[in-house]
């Protein structure tokens, strides 16, 4: 059901040029967590596929079988870099434990004859023992990791070329044989290299510890802010100490299986391993700037790095060539990804915003002699004000059998004014969130809608619930639709299902002005049901939906679309259930909220009125695209909320009388008013207070709970 | 500041304290140190071996003067030696090419300015951590260097220069010449730190690079111009290593004479954070090092040995770095 802007002029292709926006997907896209780790897997299968298609035998088992084995150390290495990454420092200790590793492994099996268990446990011990160094110094001495742990490497560095030196010749000579040391050596485990298949164990492992436990969030926590990880009283030197121990027992892991598969032990294993980590995880997405990266990214760098040195090689690049090219990688990859870090936002918030084309006929005339129902008068500046500065924005104002009145402020309360003359103040109920638009079901339970948080409901004793704060989520969007952002307004139909609109799923309730900018369909109509606890969207490509009311009569829904300055007129029951029809249109500015009046007429508030500037710019999409880019916001054209003005229809949609309040000296930027015992209370977004104004034609005792739900009911 | 604080301390403590600085602590060990030597080892207190001493720790003392200037603006160059040996070593192959040794030299050095220039760029512009930079770049120029510039693995010196031999072993009163080119040197820097406006503007830099920002310094160029006198200094190095070993192994990139040159820096009191210390730091630290390994050397220990007991003096050294001039590392950056 498509309500979106219908009335347009000129070609169809420049219509169509605004619709479909190209940036809109692009900035969707870059929003996506996903991502960042997309680029490099794509660099990844792409590098496989280029030396599948250049190297002869490249793409076969056998080959993918023994690149697996040898990739599964480095990618131990990696992994152990990653982590000491992700927590915001590094460990470029990882290639000299790595050697350590491997040498220590050799001397225990095959000169000490010590049994394979032990050997692996005493290895693993050496790297955590290296990986404590590093962690007391770092977490608890608090030395710059980077120059700490190259220190740490050059020592291990000289005393693994020591050891070497001194067990050399027995090494050479030894010759033991074990069946298990052969299986982690060069066996297979379901058909995987055993190193591989462990590697994999060790990446499901380590990616739920980082991702979806407690010492795995403390550590992301840490390297994305040292200082609010502290306040927020994690023990930073402990991870940070058990962080560098994990590091260097998987970096010992990575020699262990070394040793096993190679078993010798050259003075250069594992030269220049930190190197090739570093730049791994730095290509795979993991950033330097810490807290950001998943082990799966670290392996997808290793992937990256072990192919390409590896092809070179086997294209007969020089070694040193190889290496010279892992610096620039490194170098360009570090570049990309301080960048990135910095900008990322920036630049997504440059093309956030895609405005479209809203073309409105000219708007009717609202001069005071112009004899349309919207001439200029002065009525609601004569309003007596009610809480005058002890609200802050009360969006919405309802008032309940009681005569009490209530209405949401900006401090995500909900308050309550009573006695003769609402000099009494109450904080009725405390929700959080934006409290906008509000209704009362039967069981007079005030159902409220929250921005930033769904739709909540408060009883009467004032206990907040949760109504709903999800719909089902669109198919073909990429921005996660299925939680509600600005749920907006909202009201009851006969049989208790709340009809509540959702302004925009695309901005925040601080940025609502830029949607109106955009003037794209990206709110909804939504349904919640609660006999059944279930919500559906029922419109989903809706102008900015602001107000909704039910009709007099329950069997049709009316809801505002702002930007479109238009009223629809949505059935829900009757020959034309399930049909959408305009109400009133070519308002002569942006209708908000919407409610029942007395003699079975409509009153409207707006929020806002248009301008033909603003008109004008709304026609031209790439003048607001480059307004929204290149002038500082407060030099933007807004539409114009400096007005107060309050509207009232007949039930065919007809506008009968207005009041204004010219130049919003008490009611700017007016959004809700409801009647009430012959008074019209009005409520503003932003405004200081909530007025009243008599209704000298009404019905004296006329309340909303009553006329709608039926007296009789609700005193039973 | 400083005497406010000495003021208001004064009346409780008494007399005015002696507080050694950086520096003086690091001659009184590296005193105690050559005491302990001329007790213990035979031949370590003599003429000619302090003449050894002074000359074979010449050429860490100018790579430390040129890496404090990076220091002090709060950087780090990773491929200073790398830059040192690909710069003199095509500065030697254009002399057996036939050009003149001046000539030669400055395309040397033109080779080295380029070489930090580009470094200071990425720090500055791109924004890439220091370390990570000088990283990279200490392999790109080592391997690009080899492929591109040189001939082979070792350049040697052409014969027939006296005068470029003389700056690596000639002798001036006694005095060998290296020692002279780094007093020249440490000269040079000392009047471009302390006297010269840019020179304190370095310090402004790595005292704090916003405020230095705000007040209006140009930190980018500043930066890069912090990189190429340190690449610059370090091509005069490697004149002088290639002058005196008759020859320039590129081979040398792959030892750890870059962490000597930091454990020179640091021990001296060029603090990492950036802003302090200066010219005379630099020396301290040299005379202690120099003296260590010296010692090491009479001693005939194992360069492992050697390298463990270095790394042991320079993780000590950046822990008492760390304690005396403690960085927030709660807003620390990564390669800070």
């Amino acid at each position: 059901m498509s309500v979106a802007a219908t009335m347009v002029e000129g070609g169809w292709l420049r219509r169509l040029r605004w619709r479909i926006s190209l940036r809109l997907f692009l900035s969707e896209l870059l929003a996506k967590r996903w991502m960042e780790p997309a680029i490099p897997f794509a660099l990844m299968v792409g590098l496989i596929v280029l030396f599948s298609i250049t190297t002869p035998y490249y793409a076969t088992l056998g080959n993918a079988q023994q690149l697996g084995r040898e990739f599964a150390e480095a990618g131990f290495v990696a992994v152990a870099m990653a982590l000491t990454v992700i927590s915001g420092g590094i460990d470029l200790s990882v290639g000299s434990v790595f050697a350590l590793a491997n040498l220590a492994a050799l001397v225990f099996f095959n000169i000490w004859n010590w049994p394979v268990g032990l050997v692996i446990a005493a290895t693993l011990c050496i790297g955590a023992a290296v990986g404590a160094v590093n962690g007391f110094l770092i977490g608890y001495l608090r030395t710059r990791p980077f120059l700490t742990t190259l220190v740490t490497l050059i020592v291990l560095r000289a005393s693994v070329d020591l050891l070497g030196q001194h067990f050399s010749v027995p090494l050479a000579m030894a010759s033991r044989v074990s069946w298990t040391w052969d299986v982690i050596g060069v066996g297979w485990i379901a058909k995987l290299p055993s190193n591989l298949a462990i590697l994999g164990i060790v990446a499901i492992v380590g990616h739920f510890l980082l991702s979806r436990s407690r010492p795995g969030w403390h550590l992301t926590a840490i390297g994305s802010s040292r200082k609010a990880a502290r306040h927020a009283g994690i023990r930073v030197e402990r991870v940070l100490f058990l962080t560098y121990v994990l590091s260097g027992m998987l970096a010992a892991a990575g020699g262990l299986f070394y040793a096993a598969r190679l078993n010798s032990s050259g003075s250069d294993t594992g030269v220049g391993w930190e190197i090739s980590a570093l730049t791994a995880v730095v290509l795979g997405g993991v950033s330097l700037a810490g807290g950001r990266g998943t082990v799966a990214r670290a392996l997808i760098g290793a992937v990256i790095v072990f192919v390409l040195v590896n092809g070179l090689v086997r294209m007969g690049f020089p070694g040193a060539l190889s290496s010279t090219a892992l610096g620039a990688v490194l170098l360009i990859a570090v570049g990309i990804d301080v960048k990135w870090a910095k900008n990322r936002g920036k630049a997504i918030q440059k093309i956030y915003v895609n405005p479209t084309m809203v073309e409105l006929p000219p708007a009717p005339s609202i001069a005071a002699d112009s004899g349309t129902a919207f001439a200029e008068n002065t009525r609601l500046q004569a309003s007596e004000e009610i809480g005058l500065d002890q609200v802050q924005g009360p969006e919405d104002v309802i008032l309940d059998r009681q005569d009490r009145l209530y209405c949401g402020v900006r401090e995500g309360w909900i308050l309550r004014f009573s006695g003769p003359n609402f000099e009494h103040r109450e904080v009725f109920a405390r929700i959080g969130g934006r409290p906008l638009g509000m209704a009362f079901d039967r069981d007079e339970n005030l159902i409220v809608c929250v921005g930033g948080m769904g739709l909540y409901g408060v009883t009467p004793a004032g206990k907040v619930y949760k109504c709903t704060d999800q719909t089902q989520r669109s198919l073909f969007k990429l921005n996660d639709d299925s939680r509600l952002r600005l749920a907006d307004d909202c009201d009851i139909a006969p049989d208790g299902t709340v009809w509540f609109s959702e302004a925009t799923i695309r901005y925040e309730m601080h940025s609502w002005f830029l949607d109106g900018i955009e003037g794209r369909a990206n709110g909804r109509l939504i349904a919640w049901d609660p006999a059944t606890n279930k919500t559906r969207t029922v419109i989903k490509d809706a102008v900015f939906p602001n107000g909704v009311c039910v009709a007099h009569d329950g069997r049709s829904v009316l809801f505002c679309s702002s930007w479109l300055c238009r009223i629809y007129r949505h059935w829900i029951e009757g020959p034309k259930a399930g049909q959408t029809e305009v109400f009133a249109d070519n308002l002569p500015g942006y209708p908000d909220n919407l409610n029942r009046a007395s003699d079975g007429g409509y009153w409207l508030a707006m929020v806002g009125i248009r301008s033909p500037t603003f008109d004008l710019l709304m026609r031209h999409p790439g003048v607001r695209t480059r307004m929204i880019k290149q002038i500082p916001p407060d030099e933007w054209v807004y539409p114009g909320i400096n007005n107060g003005c309050i509207v009232k229809f007949d039930e065919s949609g007809r506008a009968l009388e207005s009041m204004w309040d010219p130049g919003g000296t008490k009611h700017a930027t007016v959004t809700s008013m409801r009647e009430h015992k012959g008074w019209l209370y009005i409520g503003g977004l932003e405004n200081n207070r909530i007025g009243r104004v008599r209704l000298p034609d009404a019905d004296p005792d006329w309340n909303g709970y009553d006329a709608y739900w039926g007296s009789a009911r609700g005193r039973s | 500041m400083a005497q406010a604080t000495t003021s208001a301390a004064a009346p409780t403590a008494g007399a005015r304290r002696w507080k050694p600085s950086q520096e003086q602590i690091v001659l009184i060990v590296t005193a105690l140190l050559a005491i302990g030597f001329s007790l213990t080892l035979d031949g370590f207190a003599t003429l000619g071996n302090f003449l050894a001493l002074m000359r074979s720790v010449a050429i860490l003392g100018i790579l430390g003067i040129a890496m404090s200037v990076v220091v002090i603006g709060r950087g780090l160059d990773l491929s200073l030696v790398a830059t040192m040996a690909v710069s003199s070593a095509f500065a030697l192959q254009l002399i057996h090419h036939g050009w003149p040794w001046p000539g030669a030299c400055a395309a040397g050095m033109a080779v080295a300015i380029g070489i930090g220039l580009v470094n200071g760029f990425i720090i500055a512009f791109v924004e890439v951590p220091a370390l990570f930079t000088t990283l990279a770049t200490g392999f790109l120029v080592f391997g690009l260097g080899r492929t591109f510039l040189l001939d082979g693995m070792i350049i040697y010196m052409p014969k027939g220069q006296e005068a470029l031999e003389w700056i690596g072993q000639g002798r001036l009163f006694g005095v060998p010449a290296p020692v002279l080119v780094l007093a020249l040197m440490a000269l040079v820097v000392q009047v471009f730190l302390a006297r010269m406006t840019l020179g304190r503007f370095v310090y402004a830099h790595g005292d704090n690079l916003e405020t230095a920002r705000l007040t209006g310094i140009a930190v980018r160029p500043l930066t890069m111009l912090e990189y190429a006198i340190c690449a610059a200094i370090g091509c005069v190095a490697g004149l002088v290593m290639a002058s005196s070993t008759a020859s320039m192994n590129t081979q040398i990139v792959n030892s750890t004479l870059i962490f000597d040159v930091i454990l020179v820096v640091v021990l001296g009191g060029v603090s990492l954070v950036g802003g302090r210390g200066g010219v005379l730091s630099v020396l301290a630290g040299t005379a202690l090092i120099g003296t260590l390994l010296n010692g090491m050397t009479i001693l005939d220990l194992d360069n492992n040995v050697q390298n463990i007991v270095k790394g042991g003096v320079l993780l000590a050294a950046i822990i008492l770095d760390n304690r005396l001039h403690p960085r927030d590392e709660e807003t620390a950056r990564q390669g800070d």
